[in-house]
């Protein structure tokens, strides 16, 4: 099951949007498969009806849908890289032709 | 002392040894300088009054870079203060400087970041540890007396027992991570590094509490942690999970580890043995479980909003964009974090990976349940190696990996943990007498750092360890 072909890197690279150069495919490959073989010891652990710990809190983590004070849109628009002040939008290649 | 003098001191320290052992990211001295001059103008407002510190730089500091040893990040100033900062601020402490990482926080030895690695100043050509690896060595060098750091697997009790200072990981949800770039959100926690426990004590006292920006932060009533310190641990029980220690410890570390067990025992601590059955799954369903949350949280990443983007090409399209921004910005490990989680959440992987993992972290959760009900606090090494040669592990993310095999239980579980300077471990491969610090990690039930801070001050009354100095300046 740990046996990850180069294709398969490609298509996690893919969902992960990362555009890997062909020698990052090939030492993720490897290191990946590597890393995926040493957590295979997991799955001879039975843990039939073990209810899985997504976050330790013992409480709902909901505030009140309440607005309050934010940062402004210049703030925001103040660390984008290429970004229209007077517009007050973030830009980025065209997407519609 | 002045606040002026303070930070001048500070400062000095840090402009002699900053090129040796590479632990600031940004120096912020003329800020420094003039909030100090306020500050000594002023009665004393608060509990760390012109106290210097240095905050690790995956902590946002209004007006401040914050770039989390990113090129990602290149050129983000925050436009807004994480709450312990303004905590810390309001408390009379003065930031010095933004401390080095392993990019984005992962790693176990600052080698990653993309500024270059820290030296350990017990011997620069060793790690100090990570990811709060700047952080540690900022403290231990004698820069700031105290620093803050983030721990998801160790990355603050990991820097500090390699370093031979004081780190503390508070309860999941003691301290705001409001302003902490996110790495795995249900592990993440903000905690301090000092050389006293009581140190320690004060500054979980400024930066504890509940933040309404943040949701998981606990409206749990925070103790008087000073309070606490009474020296007298007579009938504290000690759980030593003997079975989890057989592999794979270095001797001296075991010798070190104990030799603390006893000053405890002669202060009237009961040493009893107690299991951890899971403790050995630790590590692998924590690169599960904080990858799997970390492809999430870095997805924002994208060269829309902040830091930095591919120059564009031609006929870019914004996928392409998203996809060359990506590549170039984050660094390998943080590629191979993101790469494995992507994949342990992808359809048909997710119940076999992923999902496992979190049934796995509530049998270890369950086994401090257990543990719990014999004994006070779980005492074990905080690593199971002194410091490494840097480059040493680079190559192989598995053993790097394994450098915080007592550490990552915590995180998973959302338990406090401090770690303790308990000694030190003789190098004869390096340079003649080298030295290196040995940590002792004691672990506690949730939300009772009060009962961790009482043991590791006592445990400093009895010792002198926190007081020895590395071999730099």
């Amino acid at each position: 099951m740990s046996t990850l072909t180069q294709k398969d890197v490609q298509r996690i690279a893919d969902l992960a949007r990362l555009e890997l150069s062909h020698e990052e495919l090939d030492l993720f490959t490897r290191q990946l498969g590597d890393i995926l073989t040493y957590v295979e010891q997991i799955r001879s652990l039975d843990t039939t009806g073990v209810e899985p710990t997504s976050q330790v809190l013992n409480r709902p983590v909901d505030r009140d849908d309440a607005p309050g004070p934010t940062l402004t849109r210049p703030q925001l628009l103040d660390n984008a890289p290429d970004a229209s002040m007077e517009a007050g939008l973030f830009k980025v290649p065209r997407v519609i032709g | 002392m002045s606040a002026v003098a303070a930070v001048e001191r500070s400062l000095a320290r840090i402009q002699a040894l900053e090129p040796t052992l590479s632990a600031f990211n940004t120096v912020m001295a003329e800020r420094a300088l003039e909030r100090a001059r306020a500050l000594d103008a002023t009665a004393p407002k608060g509990p760390l009054h012109g106290v210097p510190v240095a905050i690790k730089d995956n902590i946002c500091t209004a007006g401040v870079p914050t770039t989390a040893s990113s090129k990602i990040l290149a050129g983000f100033v925050p436009p807004y203060d994480a709450t312990v900062v303004a905590r810390l601020e309001q408390a009379g402490a003065i930031i010095v400087g933004k401390t080095n990482l392993d990019e984005f926080a992962m790693g176990s030895s600052t080698e990653n970041s993309a500024l270059g690695p820290s030296k350990n100043p017990w011997d620069v050509a060793r790690t100090p540890g990570g990811s709060s690896g700047g952080s540690a060595v900022a403290v231990a060098a004698r820069m700031v007396p105290m620093a803050l750091g983030s721990d998801t697997g160790g990355s603050i009790r990991q820097p500090a027992g390699l370093c031979g200072i004081v780190g503390l990981k508070p309860t999941y949800g003691r301290v705001s991570r409001y302003g902490l770039l996110a790495f795995a959100s249900s592990l993440d926690q903000i905690g301090p590094f000092t050389h006293t426990v009581k140190d320690a004590a004060d500054v979980l006292q400024v930066i504890a509490g509940f933040d309404r920006h943040d949701s998981t932060s606990s409206s749990e009533a925070v103790p008087d942690f000073a309070g606490a310190l009474t020296g007298d641990i007579k009938g504290l029980r000690i759980g030593v999970p003997r079975a989890f220690l057989g592999h794979g410890v270095d001797a001296a570390i075991l010798a070190a580890f104990e030799a603390a067990l006893q000053v405890c025992a002669s202060r009237g601590a009961t040493i009893i043995d107690i299991e951890l059955p899971h403790a050995g799954y630790g590590i692998p369903i924590y690169y599960l479980i904080c990858t799997a949350e970390a492809s999430s949280n870095l997805a924002r990443y994208d060269g829309v909003r902040y830091g930095y983007r591919t120059p564009l090409q031609k006929d870019d399209t914004l996928q392409k964009m998203y996809e060359r921004t990506r590549d170039e910005g984050f660094g390998a490990e943080v590629k191979r974090r993101i790469m494995l989680g992507t994949y342990v959440l992808s359809a048909g992987y997710y119940d076999a990976y992923y999902l496992k993992a979190q049934q796995v972290r509530t049998l270890v959760r369950q086994d401090y349940d257990r543990a719990f009900e014999q004994c006070d606090v779980v005492a074990t090494p905080t690593t199971p190696n002194p410091a490494f040669r840097l480059g040493e592990k680079l190559s192989d993310p598995v053993s790097m990996y394994l450098e915080d095999i007592f550490t990552v239980s915590a995180n998973l579980s959302g338990l406090p943990a401090i770690s303790l300077p308990c000694g030190f471990a003789g190098r004869g491969d390096s340079a003649a007498g080298t030295r290196l610090p040995i940590g002792l990690q004691l672990t506690g039930r949730a939300f009772d750092e009060a009962t961790l801070l009482r043991a590791g001050d006592a445990f400093q009354r009895d010792t002198q360890y926190h007081t020895e100095q590395p071999p730099v300046g």
